[in-house]
């Protein structure tokens, strides 16, 4: 009976609550949590972009956030945005759904643009007072001195060529990767304070590093040295190799002499490189001899298809022994055995050309290396390093195609990052550790209803025949709406975007929403774990844990 | 090939097009749900069952009804589960005024709260009344065709789980067929709701010739929004009859509240249209249409359509023809149109 409330009704006795008075939370027997789950394009790229974080900053149209984030990994956007061959978009999420995001078109946007805007990088780490030495200016020496630099180191790079850039320079052609892009991008490392000495071969790496006062080096001078292959020939001068011609396209005033007819042997990337530039100076015939099948072409799928496009010639399953005295070339017809391998079926033809180009691959000069006591030489001739990127010389660290790896220009750049940091850690007595890495963020753990279905842009492609004759670049760039577009498509995979959704679909109101840019809270007094939030996230960035009752 | 080929046409998307917030879009575009300010008609704290849809539901739809209103809204309830769980004696989880009064005359009395209102020369204030699809369809039927009738200035939201939860899951006249529940159990020659009962509300309500029909689902929170703003801009009787999951009832999971509410839709059993004065105005397409044993399966209620020895096959092929009925009825498989943001 109600005494202290004489004016309402009998049978009301309390007064009204709220059921905020009610922790449903105790019902809970798994909990939501918040995490942020590796994008597969991170997990994929080699220099170790956080891809995700700069589409999210390009999606908002802040582009020069977006440039920083990616410099943050990797000096080199706009060259890498056009020679990567971007194992990130092969691991992109949204290609289940529709196509891939174009990664690499974003970021050779947001490199263009920072060219044309003159952005440049923050160095932010106080002068250290230590010195650096960095042998060889390519994309790994390059990153290596441009990350040591942000750092706060002073670093000199010592180059043995006329001009920075190794293989971006004499390896990629132009057509794929123009050169005043290349030089711009090294330019802007040099401005940061990076000293650079050209036509200075390094011949004593423990003199040099004495005598400079240099207390760590990172050696990345790349694999030159062309492999090469016996053939009986009455005329050595016909045979050349694709290094070399690469090289004199980019030193010589005039360009190398191939002919008419052009074969080219091996089945990678650089047969294709040489293949097509010949056909650019003029080559009516451009032939790639390899003794695989098509499909065991090392070489990218992409560029073999645009290589077709442009009227080179592929002939596989065949070997070529010799040149013979009529200047014609002898080749052998070769089979796949019942293991997949390619054998000799005695069955000869004859291929009539003016040049043999030898894209067989390349060695490392370890020669002058070989000298410093403790440096290991792995099997192939590359220089063995630790997980540390360094070698078996304290303080020399190596990097690139020189180390056993994939040779490309972006492992390359993430080998400079890795060994800039370990150098960094090393110089402080201190040893780099590596953050734990997140747990993937696959397919199965996004709820993909949420996303609208959208395209790939498809970037535009020069005209064959202009491709067959000049060395302007085939592919074009992305407009800013395009970009736009596809920093757009980008699902965000395993990081929250601030959707709403975990907000929202909350039967009990227990998801707390921070405001802009600070995510959400749950509220475990009220949460009764259910799990519809960690369900209903499109990007996979809940998971349910189980309570300990 | 040209000597560049044409760059794509670019439209407005991004990633989350379909989530409950997005931060591209204008702030006055937003949804209700997304906002910081939302009133959350219903506050934690109720008993409603771990991942209950109707919980959901009622608060999307008054949360909405709020915003329209500008906060000048009166809520009246039938008995049923969302009236126990939200006011066990003597708590309360409403924020927005309310009233209970019996299972079946819901809609009686917001005819009566609209008409005082009206008397008090305060219709600014809008009424809306909500109840479970056994207090809708059922027992507060009559009351509910008066309102109707009358075009009184009421919206009247059902909250559809198919069945009476709250007194131990018994049939309903929403219950579809072949649903297994306390009163209708797998056991028989026709285990489960038989074929051929039931009723559909909403086009029993398009048949009072009212203002404003509409289905809606917890599975399409802009779509619903969408409907309750609408519905609130017109005057007279309205009627929003909203698919609300029910894993305890359906023998779901409850982190499966939304995806069951989705696939329902999307194999066309529950068909989200909108109707003005008995004709139909438009539909929602089906994205990703799937087939209804993907709906069923997940539900312990359907469980013997999956059993061996039984005519299952051919009962999930007739429910499969209702889904198909609806999907050419309400045209809802066709190119979808721009994406509605």
């Amino acid at each position: 009976m109600s005494q202290q409330h004489p004016d309402v009704p009998f049978a009301i006795t309390l007064d009204v609550g709220s059921s905020l008075a009610n922790l449903t939370g105790s019902w809970r027997t798994e909990r939501p949590v918040y995490l942020d789950r590796l994008p597969p394009c991170n997990s994929a790229c080699p220099a170790g972009e956080n891809i995700q974080a700069w589409l999210a900053h390009a999606e908002d149209g802040d582009y020069e956030a977006a440039w920083h984030e990616v410099m943050r990994n990797n000096p080199l956007p706009a060259i890498m945005g056009r020679a990567c061959y971007h194992p990130c978009e092969g691991a992109c999420n949204r290609s289940a759904l529709d196509d891939a995001i174009n990664i690499h078109a974003v970021e050779r946007f947001l490199g263009d643009q920072a060219i044309e805007k003159g952005w440049v990088p923050a160095v932010e780490a106080a002068p250290s007072g230590k010195k650096v030495l960095v042998i060889g200016a390519g994309p790994s020496g390059l990153s290596a001195a441009y990350h040591l630099r942000r750092l706060g180191h002073a670093v000199t790079i010592r180059e043995a060529g006329p001009v920075p850039g190794g293989m971006m320079r004499f390896g990629i052609p132009a057509y794929r990767l123009p050169r005043e892009i290349v030089q711009a991008e090294i330019d802007r490392i040099l401005a940061m304070g990076v000293a650079l000495e050209l036509n200075h071969k390094v011949e004593d790496i423990q003199a040099e590093m004495k005598d400079g006062g240099f207390g760590a080096c990172f050696l990345a001078i790349g694999a030159h040295l062309a492999k090469r292959v016996n053939i009986p020939t009455p005329d050595a001068g016909k045979i050349l190799d694709a290094i070399g011609v690469l090289h004199e396209m980019e030193t010589s005033e005039n360009p190398p002499l191939l002919g008419r007819r052009v074969v080219v042997y091996g089945g990678g990337n650089t047969a294709i490189d040489v293949a097509r530039t010949a056909k650019r100076l003029g080559a009516e015939e451009a032939i790639i001899v390899y003794r695989r099948t098509r499909e065991m072409m090392p070489a990218h799928d992409f560029e073999v298809e645009e290589a077709l496009a442009e009227g080179v010639i592929l002939n596989w399953l065949t070997t070529i022994k010799e040149i013979d005295d009529s200047g014609s070339f002898v080749v052998e017809k070769m089979a796949l055995n019942d293991e997949g391998w390619p054998e000799p079926t005695g069955e000869f033809d004859t291929i009539e050309a003016d040049s043999l180009v030898l894209a067989l691959g390349q060695n490392v000069d370890t020669g002058f290396i070989a000298k410093v006591p403790g440096v290991e030489i792995a099997k192939d001739g590359v220089i063995q390093v630790g997980p540390d990127m360094m070698t078996g010389f304290e303080g020399l660290f190596a990097g690139g195609d020189m180390v056993p790896s994939e040779r490309t220009v972006t492992v390359a750049v993430g080998h400079g990052k890795k060994a800039a940091r370990h150098i960094d850690d090393w110089l402080r007595g201190e040893r780099y550790e590596h953050p734990p890495r997140h747990e993937l963020a696959g397919v199965d753990k996004l709820n993909t209803w949420y996303y609208a279905d959208a395209p790939k842009t498809v970037q535009p492609e020069l005209d064959v025949v202009r491709r067959q004759t000049s060395f302007d670049e085939v592919h074009r760039g992305l407009d800013e709406t395009n970009a736009l577009y596809e920093a757009r498509r980008c699902l965000s995979c395993g990081n929250c975007f601030e959707c709403d959704n975990c907000y929202g679909v909350c039967p009990d109101n227990a998801v707390i929403k921070l405001g802009p840019g600070k995510r959400f809270e749950f509220n475990y007094d009220y949460c009764k774990g259910c799990g519809i939030c960690a369900a209903e996230c499109p990007c996979g960035a809940i998971e349910m844990v189980p309570e300990n009752i | 090939m040209s000597d560049m080929t044409a760059e794509q046409k670019v439209k407005f998307y991004q990633k989350g097009t379909f989530t409950v917030g997005n931060r591209l879009v204008d702030q006055a575009r937003r949804s209700v749900q997304g906002s910081m300010e939302r009133s959350n008609a219903i506050t934690s704290g109720h008993r409603a069952c771990q991942g209950c849809g109707e919980a959901l539901g009622a608060r999307y739809a008054l949360d909405a009804a709020m915003r329209a209103t500008e906060g000048q809204l009166i809520a009246v309830n039938a008995t049923g589960c969302l009236e126990v769980f939200t006011t066990p004696y003597p708590e309360t989880s409403w924020q927005v005024p309310w009233i209970h009064s019996l299972f079946g005359n819901a809609a009686a009395v917001a005819s009566g709260v609209a008409a005082a209102m009206r008397v008090k020369g305060r219709e600014q204030v809008r009424v809306v009344a909500q109840g479970g699809d056994g207090g809708t369809t059922d027992i507060g039927f009559g009351c509910l065709s008066g309102m109707f009738e009358r075009n009184d200035d009421v919206l009247y939201i059902c909250y559809d789980n198919e069945a009476y939860m709250n007194t131990g899951v018994q049939r309903s006249s929403a219950t579809p067929p072949t649903a297994r529940t306390a009163t209708t159990p797998a056991v028989g020659p026709e285990p489960g709701n038989v074929f051929g009962t039931g009723k559909n509300l909403p086009l029993i309500a398009m048949a009072h010739n009212i203002p404003y029909v509409a289905t809606a689902s917890v599975s399409d929170l802009h779509d619903l929004e969408r409907k309750v703003e609408k519905a609130m801009a017109i005057r007279g009787a309205r009627y929003i009859h909203i698919f609300v999951p029910c894993p305890l009832g359906w023998g779901s999971a409850s982190h499966d509240t939304i995806r069951i509410a989705r696939l329902a839709s999307e194999c066309g059993l529950f068909p989200l249209f909108e109707a003005e004065h008995g004709e139909i105005t438009g539909s929602l397409p089906i994205r990703r249409k799937v087939p209804v044993e993907e709906y069923l399966r997940p539900q312990k209620r359907f469980a013997h359509l999956f059993k061996d020895g039984g005519d299952g096959v051919a009962r999930i092929a007739r429910l499969q023809r209702m889904a198909d009925a609806n999907i050419a009825r309400f045209g809802l498989q066709r190119e979808a149109e721009e994406t509605p943001l």
